[in-house]
């Protein structure tokens, strides 16, 4: 089981500063773990902490939220309201028994292409040690009811 | 028998607070006997599961079914209330979003059992267990079983219409009782199903009379542990843990009106997917700090976070449970 084990690591990049980052390590050939699929949001504070609790419930292994560094903000402060609902966030998981190791912010700039794979590879490998998140898949159980209409 | 449309009201499990906030429309209740013939509500009347078997299917015009999804009983009657009923309304936070019974969520169901039965607090441990068969002399006799988690009602069964609250206001189901006699009447018609009624779109927020004054604060209180609170101002931003800002709005704000924080009994406000999650947003939004180390510091004064943003709403949530209920049951 552990040696098939690939997490599925959902990693939300903000658009001016770890998104950019990826794309550098791109650009550069710079390769990184395959398991993170990246998401782009316009800045780390549209974080809304629902789309981490989202991914999660819906099969992810690990969640990995990236911003600019703290002060390089494009939206002047918003890095830091992400900073605080992912502390939140994290205490929250805590008591519903989900590690907290299994949700990261890193901070990136637009330079650190190189930092952020290494990241990233980081993050990829502190999740296979953790071992597969496996949260039931309410959103897709079928109940015996004739009535129900079913959730696709 | 008469002509009148049928109406039925059960309690799966349930504290019996939503049909004391029924019973506490005072007058209109003679409303509802005059325009309905209660067939069935347990509370009120004596009435056996076979006389609703034995009804035609549809034939109860409305259900009000409060009360979470605990043990196959509650199951078995919401499928077959949901067969005989027109419309089945979710009445209440526990049939909604599984309210407080769905913090036993967080546990796996065996531990519950242990802790009811085998803790200090219980004489003779062990010795009385509950058995789900029991042969008496009369015959067999079983009991219902515990399921391994609180379920919504909605899990369970197609639901019409939803009404939050713990328990829904009277007045609101008061308006509701009057527009399901305005359709009985033909004046009227029903709202799209899945609606959410008796209740408003918007946050606790909204109906609050406090003023916000986008205050940032250092400190989260308990509100015990404070001195009384400004009658003015925002209680989030006096420093205690308010659910207002993430919770449907419906009870006129009720609790915040009398110096009392909103603990969030009538769930995610329209367009709020997972109710936690839109809290911790907006708590984050009044911490007062750029450092993490002070941010901690500043949100150690939230004893239970899980419990805080998930009062009323595990069972409901996007997660449902916490990770050692599935992992004990092995699902």
């Amino acid at each position: 089981m552990s040696q098939s084990f690939e997490p599925v690591v959902i990693g939300f990049t903000c658009n001016w500063c770890s998104y950019r980052a990826a794309d550098t390590a791109g650009t550069a050939r710079v390769k990184y773990a395959p398991n993170v699929r990246l998401i782009r949001l316009m800045c780390s504070g549209r974080l809304d902490p629902t789309f981490v609790i989202k991914a999660l419930a819906g099969g992810a292994d690990g969640v990995m939220i990236t911003g600019c560094h703290p002060g390089d903000c494009h939206y002047i402060d918003q890095n830091y309201k992400a900073l605080r609902r992912f502390l939140l966030l994290r205490r929250t998981l805590k008591g519903l028994g989900i590690d907290p190791g299994r949700i990261k912010l890193i901070w990136a700039s637009a330079a650190e292409g190189m930092r952020l794979a290494a990241e990233i590879n980081q993050f990829v490998e502190e999740i296979r040690i953790l071992g597969p998140l496996g949260w039931p898949r309410w959103d897709k159980e079928v109940t015996q009811n004739e009535n129900i209409k079913e959730v696709a | 028998m008469n002509g009148k449309p049928k109406f039925a009201m059960y309690w799966a499990s349930s504290c019996g607070g939503c049909e004391i906030a029924v019973l506490n429309i005072h007058e209109k209740i003679l409303d509802v006997d005059a325009a309905f013939e209660v067939v069935f509500w347990p509370v009120m009347m004596d009435a056996k599961y076979k006389d609703v078997e034995s009804m035609e299917d549809g034939s109860i015009f409305l259900t009000l079914f409060n009360g979470s999804m605990r043990n196959n009983e509650n199951e078995e009657i919401a499928r077959l209330l949901r067969r005989k009923s027109k419309v089945m309304v979710s009445f209440g936070s526990c049939a909604t979003e599984g309210c407080i019974p769905g913090l036993a969520n967080l546990f796996p169901a065996q531990e519950i059992i242990d802790t009811a039965f085998n803790t200090e607090s219980t004489d003779k441990q062990n010795e009385f267990l509950p058995e789900p068969n029991c042969d008496v002399p009369e015959g067999k006799i079983s009991i219902p079983m515990l399921n391994t988690r609180i379920k919504t009602l909605e899990q369970i069964v197609d639901v019409d219409y939803y009404m939050p609250g713990c328990p829904p206001e009277s007045h609101q189901i008061a308006d509701v009782i009057d527009l399901i006699i305005k359709v009985i009447n033909g004046k009227a018609d029903l709202p799209p199903k899945g609606s959410v009624i008796g209740a408003g779109p918007s946050t606790i927020c909204d109906e609050c009379p406090r003023e916000r004054n986008i205050k940032l604060i250092t400190a989260f209180h308990r509100i015990q542990e404070v001195a009384p609170l400004d009658p003015t101002i925002c209680i989030l931003e006096q420093g205690v843990p308010c659910n207002g800002p993430a919770t449907r709005s419906g009870c006129n704000a009720r609790c915040p009106r009398v110096g009392a924080q909103c603990i969030g009994c009538y769930g995610p406000a329209e367009g709020v997917i997972d109710y936690g999650a839109r809290l911790i947003t907006s708590f984050a939004s009044v911490i007062d700090s750029k450092e993490p180390e002070k941010i901690e510091e500043i949100i150690d004064g939230i004893p239970d976070p899980t419990g805080q943003f998930y009062r009323f709403n595990l069972a409901g949530s996007l997660l449902r449970t916490g990770a050692s209920n599935w992992q004990k049951n092995g699902h």
